[in-house]
């Protein structure tokens, strides 16, 4: 069974050779070409200072997904509820925690300890936007993109709200990367609106399936939604650029996937 | 909201392996923490460890989801014939119709924390038999959970600090008013590990001995493990004294990374969003399970947001100084005590606190009182400024 439709409102997405969502859209029409370069993304301007220099890849990437979702959506950040769904949030400050463990001086940085919890970049988030809205962070392995968009279709359904989807992976260094190796930081924000709005783009039900996925016809774009969690949400992001009204399935867990009905 | 019933709970803790010493500790104010030596730590430290983790072994089967998370997960499980009333739900449902949502802050990343002590000197590489995915890795409890029973719905871990299990009780309700999933099995695991033990230690929080919430003399938290689940459920036409899960109330603080709002401001909106969804009044509230970490600032905060919601005559408790700050466990365990509260007809003293601090306003219990109780509330707060109240309810009969 599905549940009741939701409207998407505002989409982002920030990876390499995926600067914003209109290049973004080009590439996923085919209209250009991919060129995987090193995502760029500032520190957030609205950070305090103290704040803003503690801030690492995964709390810019979010926060630049976040916003750019909530501006292109026409809602502002301070309202809306929110989930945050990584498979393993700042990565580089957990890998510099368990050095620091394995160390003589195992005395880690007050910083680094409460940048360590999963739902710091939603911290960060709430701080940032002043938005004292229900807010959680969760994971799922490679399933992370799926269980958070069910987490966010079923808060804005349940409330009768809008709600913001963050979904962001970063990568770990070595040693870690040998056994996660996530290539490139990459994020996708969207807003799931329950009423139809002016900024809405598409409707969607949802529901679980075992159907296959179709892949992505580029190779490289192929690889990024297999090789990062949160690009498993491509297919639904080639469905918005194109247009194309339709079934989409995404990933979710082993042979369990998502069945995404994008109406307009 | 839809009330959901629990159908089936368990909890295991420094107070021992399931309902039973759970409710004799609560009941006579027995304590579990302990001063003591712990893994590699090179200072003695007060914490609530749970005896026989680290000779457990897992199912063959699971074997390489071994680490100390994952050992306490499946220990839990089985106490209470909890896990059989897993199966009778999925037979009931089917395995798609079950979903697995945990709350874990750390889950096995002990087993990563060992694994960097033995890298490999020349080529840094971890140790050829250090599996990441399957211990360390945020989602590795629910994986662990899901595969052990053979499921095949939703599953996720929610991971937001100490509010984390607390959590978990909201997103299964939504899945199941919602009709995605007709059960749910919600819980929290977490362990000791060196993280959180140099990290608290690191900010100062952790007191030289056994916590005590909520005291004059209170000066930081104790460290303690454990692992709590519950199965969810419609509840039945008929009433019959079963516990229900009535109200839920999640929000932000957008203060400090952490640090509570001073005034309790965001606490103070989850207890109202709780009492919203369950159709209650504060005059309903019959006891309150504290956050209560037994820190300076936190249990100030928390005070201010329970005098400003409920004012100074509700009976509240702290069981933080019972357990130890299980942390992405505590809303879990805690949830599992109001509902052996109401079920038993009891409200637990809290254990540790000697004398109340004058400063604070709250009705703090220094003793067990026996009395029947209707609806309870369960409040979880953790860094980031995450929040979470809940509020359990007895079914009339």
């Amino acid at each position: 069974m599905s549940m009741a439709p939701l409207y998407i409102d505002g989409v982002s997405i920030l990876g390499p050779g995926l600067a914003n969502w209109e290049e973004a859209a080009r590439i996923l029409c085919g209209e250009q070409p991919i060129e995987l370069a090193p995502i760029v993304v500032a520190a957030p301007a609205l950070l305090p200072p103290t704040e803003r220099r503690r801030a690492g890849m995964a709390i810019k990437l979010s926060m630049a997904v976040g916003l750019a979702a909530a501006d292109a959506a026409g809602i502002d950040p301070a309202s809306l509820a929110n989930v945050f769904s990584s498979t393993g949030g700042d990565c580089e400050n957990c890998h510099n925690i368990l050095e620091t463990l394995a160390s003589s001086d195992r005395m880690i940085s007050p910083t680094r300890f409460h940048n360590s919890v999963h739902n710091a970049a939603a911290g960060y988030w709430s701080i940032a936007t002043h938005c004292t809205a229900a807010s959680t962070s969760l994971a799922a392995y490679d399933a992370t993109f799926g269980a958070g968009l069910l987490e966010a279709a079923t808060q804005a359904l349940a409330s009768g709200k809008p709600c913001l989807l963050i979904a962001f992976d970063t990568a770990y260094p070595e040693p870690l990367y040998a056994l996660r190796p996530i290539p490139y930081p990459f994020g996708i924000g969207m807003v799931l609106n329950p009423a139809r709005s002016a900024a809405s783009l598409a409707s969607l039900r949802l529901a679980l399936t075992r159907d296959p996925v179709e892949p992505m016809d580029d190779a490289q774009l192929e690889h990024i939604r297999q090789q990062i969690p949160a690009a498993r949400g491509l297919p639904l992001l080639r469905a918005l650029a194109t247009g194309t009204a339709g079934r989409v399935v995404l990933d979710y867990l082993d042979d369990t996937r998502l069945a995404l009905e994008v109406g307009a | 909201m839809l009330a959901l019933k629990l159908s089936a709970y368990t909890l295991t803790s420094a107070l021992g392996a399931g309902i039973l010493p759970h409710i004799d500790a609560l009941r006579r104010q027995r304590g579990g923490i302990v001063r003591q030596h712990w893994e590699t730590v090179d200072f003695e430290f007060c914490m609530g460890e749970v005896a026989g983790v680290d000779a457990f072994a897992l199912r063959p089967d699971l074997a390489r989801f071994d680490c100390r998370n994952n050992r306490l997960a499946q220990y839990a499980l089985e106490q209470d014939g909890f896990a059989d009333r897993v199966r009778a739900a999925i037979d009931r449902y089917g395995a798609d119709r079950v979903a697995v949502i945990l709350g874990s802050s750390t889950s096995g990343i002990l087993s990563s924390e060992v694994a960097y002590r033995h890298r490999d000197p020349a080529s840094g590489r971890l140790p050829a038999e250090h599996r990441y995915r399957e211990t360390h890795n945020a989602y590795s409890v629910a994986d662990f959970v899901r595969h052990y029973f053979g499921l095949s719905g939703p599953a996720s871990v929610i991971s937001t600090a100490c509010s984390s299990s607390a959590k978990v009780f909201g997103a299964a309700q939504r899945m199941i008013e919602l009709g995605l999933v007709d059960a749910a099995l919600v819980g929290g695991i977490d362990t000791l590990c060196l993280t959180t033990i140099y990290g608290f230690s690191s900010l100062q929080l952790v007191s030289p001995n056994p916590c005590k919430p909520f005291d004059a003399q209170r000066d930081g938290i104790s460290i303690g493990e454990g692992a709590a689940y519950a199965l969810l459920e419609r509840p039945d036409s008929k009433a019959t004294g079963g516990i229900l899960l009535t109200g839920v109330g999640e929000t932000s603080d957008a203060y400090h990374m952490s640090s509570p709002h001073p005034e309790g401001l965001g606490a103070r909106a989850a207890m109202t969003a709780a009492l919203e969804q369950a159709g209650l009044q504060p005059d309903d509230i019959d006891y309150i399970n504290l956050h209560g970490t037994a820190t300076p600032s936190n249990d100030a905060a928390e005070d201010a947001a329970v005098d400003a919601v409920f004012g100074r005559a509700t009976p509240c408790s702290s069981t933080k100084g019972h357990t130890g700050h299980t942390l992405g466990a505590a809303g879990g365990i805690e949830a599992i005590i109001c509902a052996l509260a109401l079920d038993g007809g009891f409200m637990p003293g809290g254990v540790g606190t000697e004398a109340r601090d004058p400063r604070l306003h709250c009705n703090y219990l220094l003793q067990t009182v026996e009395r029947p109780l209707r609806h309870v509330l369960s409040n979880s707060f953790g860094f980031g400024g995450s929040n979470c109240s809940l509020i359990f309810s007895r079914e009339a009969v």
